[in-house]
């Protein structure tokens, strides 16, 4: 099977999905001729035409708001939001409509539409290019969360995405698009929305990641199992719906949970982990559910001592591991 | 002299521009092109991680920026502003000491990407980059001046794109109802990144939009630095009278790639990259400060020449500063007062008498 990068496995989704049901359509900035500022819609401007591939004005309320109303008339629409920073003028269409339409309508209407999310920090993306915006919707009954990691599940998860009933915010986090490679099977595979998934077996330490921070956490383990620290890494690829079973099930078989997420830590994504974990694996637990996240300023800044300050790098994960390992 | 040049000379005469000020516009001109071409050389150099600028749209904004106080009055900029904060009173060494994110960064002591403008002596407000929030931030700015009475008019600039957000309509709407002393400016170089104007909006003019706010709204080619002083006067001098804002297009051109990130040939036609260059408002001010007998050869060489000394030094200065140190990564969240920090924590309460 041929290892490709992350970003073509997204490609191959969006051109298989564009080929298998033409009521797929892609919108936002700069996705059209350029094919995305990251190269994500690549190629699909020239094979299918403007009218399924359009380059939107510079206005992400109208790029969701527009994408529901095509959801509500049969299309279904891949919303690309151009970084995640910029997802918030569309706050309310996501929230207050996307969300919310199959309820309030006691569901006679649904919203159908994949929101495709570049986040996280990568090397000089400053406080504008590079947040993570997980917790804001994670929060949200009505909608789906979902970072993939591997080029596999990136695929696949996407073309579940497409095909969901509901709107599902897909996050991808920038840092991986060209670095993270892997087997990706060409042709239609779909991975589900739901499940995590183990991604390293150990003994002494559960850690739950996603995203980019999953690749760290993966690295970390690497390295600490020639120190005789065997760590369990778990990929939190849904974060909503999320998979308690294998969650508790790690917990239960580790006795220790590190959570690791690149967001701010205060209300952060992982501070639900470590409730559902506080609340339902306390007979199991070794040691105190530990969070190691962003620190609490507004965003990363661009100064590389000062962006160096703010990371969580493998070498951070892996000195937080030993603390709770020998807890 | 011929009588062409009689006519001509008695253009910026005539707006009440003297020969020093045309000299004066001409040399910032310059000078902002310079201190972007030095932007680029360091950036391919690995220098700088990322270049954001505005080759092509420094004749709107010298044009845009003459009229104002440059002590009293506000400026909102945008990423392309280079220029415009120039004549504002920010030094290349300062725009240059946030390209490299140097601990003394005056925008924002090196937290921001490059090209994220904020001076609090010269009343350049920090910007962000999601496009679009910087106008509602402008009429603001303006309504305060109108209530508390302080005479200072503000103006803020934004690309073309920017004119489809929800807040570039919505500040427009509020500044007309209330009559404010705004002046609202569009550079309108027919791209967002690679989107071109007819994928933005379908209004064959952005200023024909003032008129569905209840305000005046003009369009002037931004290649021509004195008919974009002229329409700015206008507008300024309308503010200061007490009648309310003014929406400007200058129609300009992109002379280079969006950003560092960003390869143009890739959806731009080469004859239109060509012919942008033709426009270039170096060569068009040059051109006219030439037939009213004010540059030649020697002079414009001169003036380069001055210009390079003063980028080359600039550089010097932003190369030599420090980076910021990562025991100060977490201060400033909250009001974190520092005696030591040039800048007046008064600021918030927009006291600007104090800190002068
Ligand atoms: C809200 C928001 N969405 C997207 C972006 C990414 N982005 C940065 S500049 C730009 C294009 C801006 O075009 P325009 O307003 O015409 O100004 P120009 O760059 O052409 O001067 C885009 C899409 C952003 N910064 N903010």
């Amino acid at each position: 099977m041929p290892e490709i990068r992350y970003l073509d496995a997204l490609n191959q989704a969006h051109h298989e999905e564009f080929e298998r049901d033409e009521r797929v359509i892609v919108m936002g900035e700069d996705v059209g001729r350029k094919g995305g500022v990251f190269g994500v819609t690549m190629g699909l401007y020239e094979k299918f035409g403007e009218d399924r591939v359009i380059d939107t004005p510079l206005a992400e309320s109208s790029i969701v708001g527009c994408a529901i109303g095509m959801a509500a008339n049969g299309l279904l629409p891949i919303a690309e939001i151009q970084f995640a920073d910029f997802i918030h003028p569309a706050f309310d269409q996501i929230v207050s409509e996307a969300a919310r339409m199959r309820y309030r309508s006691n569901g006679a209407f649904g919203c159908p539409m994949v929101i495709r999310v570049p986040y996280g920090g990568s090397h000089g993306t400053a406080l504008y290019h590079s947040q993570s915006v997980e917790a804001f919707y994670a929060h949200v009954p009505g909608l789906k969360v979902v970072a993939p990691y591997t080029p596999y599940d990136a695929k696949g998860m996407l073309k579940e995405a497409i095909r969901d009933p509901d709107p599902v915010l897909f996050l991808e986090h920038k840092r991986m698009y060209r670095i993270v490679k892997g087997e990706v099977p060409e042709g239609d595979y779909t991975v589900p929305i739901g499940p995590a998934v183990v991604r390293r077996e150990g003994k002494d330490i559960s850690v739950f990641a996603y995203g980019w921070m999953l690749h760290e956490s993966l690295q970390a383990a690497q390295a600490l199992a020639a120190e005789g620290i065997d760590v369990e890494v778990v990929d939190v690829r849904s974060l909503r719906p999320l998979d308690k079973e294998t969650i508790l099930g790690s917990v239960a078989k580790t006795n220790k949970a590190l959570i690791v997420y690149e967001d701010n830590r205060f209300v952060g994504f992982g501070a639900e982990l470590a409730a559902l974990i506080a609340e339902e694996a306390f007979e199991d637990l070794d040691g105190p559910v530990t969070r190691l996240a962003g620190p609490d300023v507004p965003g990363i800044p661009f100064a590389k001592p000062l962006e160096q300050w703010f990371w969580i790098t493998q070498e951070k994960i892996a000195s937080a591991v030993r603390k709770l390992a020998h807890y | 002299m011929s009588a062409r040049e009689v006519t001509a000379k008695a253009k910026h005469l005539e707006m009440g521009l003297s020969d020093a000020d045309v000299l004066e516009m001409y040399r910032y001109i310059v000078l902002a092109r310079a201190l972007d071409d030095r932007m680029w050389v360091l950036q391919r150099a690995g220098k700088a991680m990322f270049v954001i600028s505005g080759p092509g749209h420094e004749g709107a904004q010298v044009g845009m920026m003459w009229p104002l106080d440059r002590k009293h009055d506000w400026f909102v900029p945008f990423y392309r502003s280079v220029a415009a904060v120039l004549v504002k009173g920010m030094s290349p060494a300062e725009i240059l000491l946030s390209l490299l994110a140097k601990a003394t960064d005056p925008s924002s002591g090196g937290r921001q990407m490059p090209a994220h403008y904020g001076h609090p002596r010269y009343k350049i407000l920090s910007t962000s980059s999601p496009v679009g929030t910087q106008y509602p931030h402008a009429a603001g700015i303006a309504y305060a001046a109108k209530i508390r009475r302080t005479g200072e008019v503000v103006i803020t600039s934004i690309g073309d794109g920017g004119t489809s957000q929800g807040d570039w309509h919505e500040a427009l709407n509020f500044a007309a109802i209330h009559k404010v002393p705004c002046i609202f400016a569009v550079e309108n170089n027919r791209y967002a990144i690679s989107v071109p104007l007819n994928k933005q909006m379908a209004v064959p003019s952005i200023a024909l939009r003032a008129q569905g706010y209840g305000m005046p709204g003009s369009s002037v080619d931004g290649n021509d630095v004195l008919e974009c002083y002229r329409v700015t006067k206008e507008a300024y001098d309308r503010a200061k009278r007490g009648d309310g804002p003014t929406l400007i297009e200058f129609r300009v051109e992109r002379l280079g790639s969006h950003s560092s990130d960003d390869q143009q040939e890739r959806y731009r036609p080469k004859e239109e990259i060509e012919a942008a260059r033709q426009r270039d408002p170096i060569l068009t001010f040059g051109t006219y400060l030439r037939s009213v007998g004010l540059l030649d050869d020697a002079k414009d060489q001169q003036l380069r020449a001055e210009v390079q000394r003063e980028i080359d030094e600039a550089t010097d200065v932003a190369e030599r500063a420090p980076d910021p140190d990562p025991a100060t990564a977490a201060r400033h969240v909250y009001y974190d007062p520092d005696p030591d920090n040039p800048v007046d924590p008064v600021w918030w309460r927009g006291d600007t008498d104090r800190r002068r």
